[in-house]
Order: C-alpha cells, then sequence, then structure tokens
C-alpha cells in the first residue's frame, strides 16, 4: 500500500527530475494521499519510505546506466567532432568540426562497408524469417514429436561461442582440406556433378574465404545458421497467442494446413514479423562477429567481408583514429534509425493497426 | 634522562624504520605470454640486486594486453610502470604523449645504442627522433624448409640464390601425388608471405616500411612493385596452397608436410616443434632467404608509460632485461626469445646443433642475419598502411588486379587516412 504512489512516481524518474536520489519536486497525489494529522518525526519517516526509498533502490540501474551507458554516448558524440589518438591521452583530443563525417562521406572503404553490410542484412537476413516463420508453425501445430527438442538444437547456435563457431566454421571453409571442398569434389566424382560446378563457375579447391565473391555469401551463411533458431522461438512465442479456436473453426471449415498457414497464421503473426524483422535490421547493421571471425579481423580480400561495425572497429581501436570511429558510430546510428522508420512504414503500422483495430 | 634519550633513539629508529619502508617500491610489469615465464624466471635474479624494489607481474592475453594498455593510456590512468610491446603494436603506441621518450635525461639510452643489434634499435626510434622503447627479443627473417619434401622432388635448396630461384624451384617441388589431377604439394602456404618478406627486405638505411624518413609513403616505390610482382607469379603459377597463417590448415600443411618452404621470424622453429607439427622434427632444415635478403619478422620492446610513478626503478628493471647477457641468455632458455643484445648472442649456446633441425647449427646463422638487417624506422601509420598495403596485395593474387594501379591505389588509401 505504502509503495503505491511511491511506486508510480519511479516510472517519471527518467523524464522528471533526472538524476536517481533525488524526488521531484512537485507530485501531488502521495501528498494528498497522506492524513494531515501525522507528526513531523512520522512524516520525516513516511517521507523516506514514500518518495526517497524507491529512488535510492532503483537508483543503481540508473548509476550504472549513467555511468556505463549514457556517458559514452555522450561522449563519442563530443569525440565525432575531434581528432584524437587515444595513445597520446586525453589532453590530445583536437576539435575537427565536421572533418570526420566529411572524410567519411568520401572514403571509399566506408562506402564499400556500407554496402557489404546492407548485402548482408538482406541476403542473410531473408532466409532467416522464411525459414523461421515455417518452421515455428511446423513446431507449435503439435505434428512434431519431441518439439522442445527441436525447439533447443535450433537455438543451440545462438548460445554457441563465437570462438567455437569460428574454428568450425574455417575448417568448414578450408581451401585444402576444408569439409565443404572435400564433399564438393566428392560429389563432383561419384555423383557426376562436375558438370554443375563448370556451370556454376566453381573451380575446385574453392577458396571459400580468400576470393571475394565468395566471402560475403560465405559469412551470410554463417549468419543465417546462427540466428534462424533465435527467430524461430520468437515466431513460437507469436504463435502461441494465436488461439486455437480459430484453427479449429477453420479446420471444422475444411481448411488445409496450408490454407491455416496462409489465412490465419500469416496475418496474425505480423506484429512479432514486425518485431522479429526489426531486430534483425538493428542486429545485421551492427554485424561484427561473424564477419570478424570468418575474415580473420581484416574484412578480407577486397574488403569484401568488411562491414561498417567491422570498419569501425578496426578505425578506432586498431588505427587509433578515435574520431572518425565515433563519427562513424553516429553514421550507422543515423543509418539504423532510418531503416527501422522504414520497416515502420512498410510492415510495422498495417500490421499493428490492424490488430489494434 | 636515560629515558628521554630512550625515547629519542626509539623514534629515531622508528623513523629510519619508516624511511626504509618508504624507500621500497612496488612496480607493476604488464605483459603477455610467453614473456611473462621469462619475468618469472628473473625476477628472483633482479631482487638479489634491487632488493629494494618489488615487483608485481601483470600478465594478460596478446591482444588484450595492447588493448588494456590502450585504454590505460587513453583514459591517463591505470598503465603498469613497465609495458612489454610486440613489434606490431610498437608503431601505434609511438604518438607522442603515451610512452615516456628515453633518450632524454635521466635515461640517455642512445648511450646504450651499440649494445644491441642495429635494426631492433632503430625500429624503437620514431622518425621525429624519439626512443619510445628498448628491444629484448628480435625475430631475424629466415626460410625454413622439408628436407623430405625436398629430396623427393630432387631440389637442391643451396642452388636457390635470388626469388627467381625459388619460383623455378617452386615449380619442380609443387606436384600432384595422388594423380587427380591437382597439386598436393607446394612450394608454400600462401605466396602473400613471399611478397611480404620482400617488401620488408632492403630497406634503404633510415627509412620504415611503408614511410621514408620524412613521414611520406614510400608504398608505391619498386621494392613493393617487385615484391608483388614475384609473389603474383607465384599465384599465377600455382605455386602455392593458399593457406593463411595461423589456420588449422597451415598447421595440418605443416604435419603432412605439403608446402616445402615457408618464410618466417626464426622463432616458427619453436612453434614448429612445440606443438604445431612436433613429430616432423629433424625433417627441418632453415637457411637465409634468397637475394641475400635480411628482414626483421617479429621481436619484443619493454616502454615506460609517460604516466609510470616510479620511472626510476622501471629504468632500473629495463636496464636489466636487456643489456645483461646473462639474463638474455636466461630468456632465451626459457621461451627462445632470440636476444636483442650483441653481447649475450656471442654464448656458446648459439653455437650449439639444433636437433630439430636436423643438428643444424641455425642460430649463429640468425644471429649473423640479424647483424645484416637494414635499420629502419617506426612510423604511428605503420598499422594503417600494413592493412591497406595487405589489402592491395590480396586483390592483386585473388582477383588479378595489376600491380601498379593496386600500389597506386594504396598510396592515395594510405595519405588520405594518415593526414588526419
Amino acid at each position: 500500500m505504502a509503495m503505491g504512489p511511491g511506486g508510480d512516481s519511479v516510472r517519471e524518474v527518467p523524464h522528471g527530475a533526472g538524476t536517481a536520489g533525488h524526488p521531484a519536486p512537485a507530485l501531488p497525489r502521495p501528498v494528498a494521499a497522506h492524513p494531515p494529522t501525522v507528526t513531523g518525526r512520522h512524516r520525516g519517516s513516511s517521507w523516506w519510505k514514500r518518495r526517497a526509498a524507491p529512488y535510492v533502490f532503483i537508483s543503481p540501474f540508473f548509476i550504472l546506466f549513467a555511468v556505463f551507458g549514457l556517458y559514452p554516448i555522450l561522449f563519442s558524440f563530443y569525440l565525432s567532432f575531434h581528432s584524437w589518438n587515444a595513445v597520446g591521452g586525453l589532453g590530445s583530443m583536437e576539435w575537427v568540426g565536421l572533418e570526420n563525417y566529411t572524410y567519411l562521406l568520401t572514403d571509399p572503404w566506408f562506402w564499400k562497408s556500407l554496402w557489404n553490410t546492407v548485402w548482408l542484412l538482406i541476403v542473410s537476413g531473408l532466409p532467416q524469417h522464411l525459414i523461421a516463420i515455417p518452421l515455428a508453425f511446423i513446431l507449435n501445430s503439435g505434428l512434431v514429436r519431441l518439439r522442445n527438442l527441436f525447439s533447443a538444437s535450433y537455438f543451440m547456435p545462438y548460445i554457441t561461442s563465437t570462438v567455437a563457431v569460428a574454428m568450425i566454421f574455417t575448417t568448414i571453409y578450408g581451401t585444402q582440406y576444408g569439409a565443404l571442398n572435400a564433399a564438393l569434389a566428392w560429389l563432383a566424382d561419384h555423383a557426376r556433378l562436375g558438370w554443375l560446378w563448370e556451370r556454376l563457375g566453381l573451380e575446385l579447391p574453392v577458396n571459400w574465404l580468400g576470393r571475394a565473391a565468395y566471402i560475403k555469401p560465405a559469412i551470410a551463411i554463417l549468419v543465417v545458421w546462427r540466428w534462424f533458431g533465435w527467430n524461430t522461438m520468437l515466431y513460437l512465442a507469436g504463435l502461441q497467442t494465436i488461439p486455437r479456436e480459430l484453427y479449429e473453426a477453420a479446420m471444422v471449415d475444411g481448411a488445409s494446413i496450408p490454407q491455416q498457414f496462409r489465412w490465419i497464421t500469416l496475418p496474425l503473426l505480423k506484429p512479432i514479423a514486425f518485431f522479429a524483422v526489426t531486430l534483425t535490421i538493428i542486429g545485421n547493421m551492427q554485424l561484427f562477429d561473424e564477419p570478424f571471425v570468418l575474415t580473420g579481423g581484416t574484412g578480407g580480400t577486397s574488403e569484401s567481408g568488411l562491414t561498417v561495425a567491422l570498419y569501425l572497429y578496426r578505425t578506432g581501436f586498431e588505427w587509433l583514429y578515435m574520431g572518425s570511429a565515433a563519427a562513424m558510430s553516429w553514421m550507422l546510428f543515423v543509418i539504423i534509425v532510418g531503416m527501422s522508420i522504414l520497416n515502420f512504414r512498410l510492415m510495422g503500422r498495417a500490421g499493428l493497426e490492424r490488430r489494434g483495430g | 634522562m636515560r629515558i628521554l634519550a630512550t625515547a629519542i633513539l626509539i623514534s629515531m629508529l622508528v623513523g629510519v624504520a619508516g624511511a626504509v619502508a618508504s624507500a621500497r617500491t612496488t612496480l607493476t610489469v604488464g605483459v603477455f605470454p610467453d614473456l611473462d615465464s621469462v619475468l618469472k624466471a628473473v625476477i628472483p635474479e633482479f631482487n638479489k640486486v634491487h632488493p629494494d624494489i618489488e615487483i608485481n607481474l601483470q600478465t594478460l592475453g596478446f591482444a588484450d594486453h595492447h588493448n588494456a594498455l590502450l585504454t590505460a593510456l587513453a583514459t591517463g590512468s591505470g598503465a603498469p610502470d613497465v609495458v612489454a610491446i610486440e613489434i606490431g603494436y610498437l608503431g601505434r603506441f609511438a604518438v607522442e604523449g603515451g610512452l615516456t621518450d628515453l633518450s632524454r635525461p635521466p635515461y640517455n639510452a642512445g648511450e646504450l645504442k651499440d649494445l644491441f643489434v642495429p635494426f631492433a634499435w632503430g625500429q624503437a626510434t620514431t622518425t621525429d627522433g624519439r626512443i619510445v622503447a628498448i628491444p629484448t627479443d628480435i625475430g631475424p627473417g629466415t626460410m625454413f624448409y622439408r628436407r623430405d619434401v625436398l629430396e623427393a622432388a630432387g631440389v637442391d635448396i643451396d642452388a636457390v640464390a635470388s626469388w627467381d630461384d625459388l619460383v623455378e624451384m617452386g615449380r619442380k617441388v609443387t606436384r600432384d601425388l595422388n594423380g587427380d589431377g591437382k597439386a598436393d604439394v607446394f612450394l608454400i602456404a600462401a605466396a602473400s608471405t613471399i611478397a611480404d618478406a620482400m617488401y620488408r627486405g632492403d630497406i634503404p638505411e633510415g627509412e620504415g616500411v611503408y614511410f621514408d624518413a620524412r613521414g611520406r609513403t614510400v608504398v608505391d616505390s619498386p621494392r613493393f612493385v617487385n615484391a608483388f610482382t614475384v609473389a603474383q607469379r607465384v599465384r599465377q603459377a600455382g605455386l602455392d596452397a593458399r593457406i593463411g597463417a595461423w589456420s588449422n590448415e597451415w598447421y595440418e600443411a605443416f604435419k603432412r608436410g605439403t608446402v616445402a618452404v615457408e618464410l618466417s621470424g626464426a622463432w616458427l622453429g619453436g612453434h614448429l616443434q612445440n606443438w604445431m607439427a612436433p613429430e616432423t622434427a629433424g625433417k627441418w632444415g632453415a637457411r637465409d632467404l634468397p637475394s641475400n635478403m635480411y628482414v626483421s619478422w617479429g621481436g619484443s620492446f619493454y616502454a615506460i608509460p609517460e604516466q609510470s610513478r616510479h620511472k626510476d626503478a622501471a629504468w632500473k628493471l629495463i636496464q636489466f632485461l636487456t643489456t645483461r647477457p646473462e639474463i638474455q641468455i636466461l630468456a632465451f632458455r626459457t621461451t627462445n626469445a632470440f636476444p636483442a643484445l650483441q653481447a649475450a648472442l656471442e654464448d656458446p649456446l648459439f653455437d650449439e646443433p639444433v636437433p630439430f633441425l636436423a643438428g643444424q647449427r641455425a642460430r649463429r646463422m640468425w644471429a649473423e642475419a640479424a647483424a645484416k638487417v637494414h635499420v629502419s624506422v617506426i612510423h604511428p601509420g605503420d598499422p594503417v598502411a600494413q592493412e591497406i598495403v595487405g589489402s592491395a596485395l590480396t586483390q592483386v593474387l585473388e582477383e588479378g588486379k595489376d600491380v601498379r594501379q593496386a600500389l597506386a591505389e594504396a598510396r592515395q588509401l594510405i595519405e588520405r587516412r594518415v593526414r588526419r
């Protein structure tokens, strides 16, 4: 009871007073709820209980957020207008205005990395959803035994350590002793598929991680493998919010399973699809681990595996152009915001409104 | 009176004890593996000479160590009093304000110059004349070769005088053993290694790998054009296995003997022996690079961050670690760290046969090679230049790009990036 009004006011902290620990100056409701007869001493302890205590208890989050979240964000914005080599210490920062931004806009490697990132967003993002939605539907339909086992195995890549993934995939993609090349060579010999490789222009052994043309597809395969399970779980959760009765009614009307999928599942899944696609956009625009491990941290031949996040890391932490790196992170931020808005315009608003109405 | 005298005496003694206690310095030393093994072996010796200096060793993984140092320098606190820096990172830490300039008093490190292998000393000197670190170990470039593979191909490594000879030898060594129409044995793991060795060799005196003494980039000079062209020929003739360094495939090639030679620092022998391919002991040999080219391929240094509060003690430790032959020998025995100190290389240890290399007296050869490496200097733009040149090289090798055009573009990119 006593925490009720206080609990409400807590929500106002980020918009109002700002600093945790100091109550907002005017909060009429808790005061009005007070019986007018309490003594000063009581009022003090009650003030603590009703007003201050919630802020104190919630303050660790805000303090940690301010130190490790807000401050770096603001500092990176400040930094993006400076030229700074971190080795020289904070004193060596030099104001350069918009130079970092104009440099990046004319930097061929930045545009290349942006193109790579968008390419990977589409080529590795789309299949994730195209696999995940039907897969989640099948898992949810009750036709599959051991549903939890399958869910867990699809989710496994998502929680596997990057280092382990890197070792396995570099072994698969190896030129001389790689599993993929060995399989292709075996197929060429035994299944007489050699003509197909020739048609595709594959000259065995294929240098998967060496040739510019193959690096992005190689990364995309890894990204799809790592993330489709995550999306499957999202869609599975979404499917469970769709009432069973709809399917039952459809079955009574004689709808087949593909028809149920098309006319019930897909439309009602739109809000969760909007959510999942937004996460994919944000995640894939910041793609880092996968290209980093597959290209040995360099971005690969002709920078064809260099994503913006990887280029940002290299610029800041390997070449020590901290100002440029900060500017790049803000440009990436603006691009991600723009894409999210576009996504909302294209599918989010329609889907969400239909549900609301 | 006696009580008073005793009290005075006691207070004096306490004061002296206090002074002694406060004179005891704790020195933090930041290192990466395997240099930590060297330090652990050396600290007892150091404390015999300097019992007043206590050493607190902080070991981090190779990349983590250098990243932590970067963070400490950026924020102005938290750096150790003495730091080890690997040559690949030295350039980026050479920016003014990070590491103490040891050329100035009270260090006057310039006086120590003649004690060290000349090129290692040069690497610690910036283009503007500061001495930012003292070398401790070096990586003289060498060519390891598989005796059995070359013998099976009927070629003689001693007949290889120039890089062209090496390519010619590669044509004989690269063979298809199982008759599937594809080569199984190659000259070398990656053609890029040849270019790498070649443009690091023959650096004009006083220049750096990528920048001249005035800080202008030289990546389109004949040194690079030549290096790229030879590597391109190796790739076009199909003489390299197209295997990147430090990959499982690389180790596998050494184990199976599917590459005939590998160019690297002398340290690769230790890695091969200890974990990459121990069962191939006795099958290896080592010799100098073709065309009388002598290059530096790795090395470690000790430096004092500007923010160190015990610079005197730090300097004592660095001198102890780097200028005493017996300590450098101890380091060599501990981790195979090849000494940068000339006097250490006089030790009989360097004339002993190396069983892994079939009893070859390779250490003497490496010591002599080290003396012939041209002195080059470092530039803060080295990491960027290295990246851009590496990228140009892969474009030439993988995409068939024209060498001169690739290097001209690389030059533009470097100039653009380094200017700010």
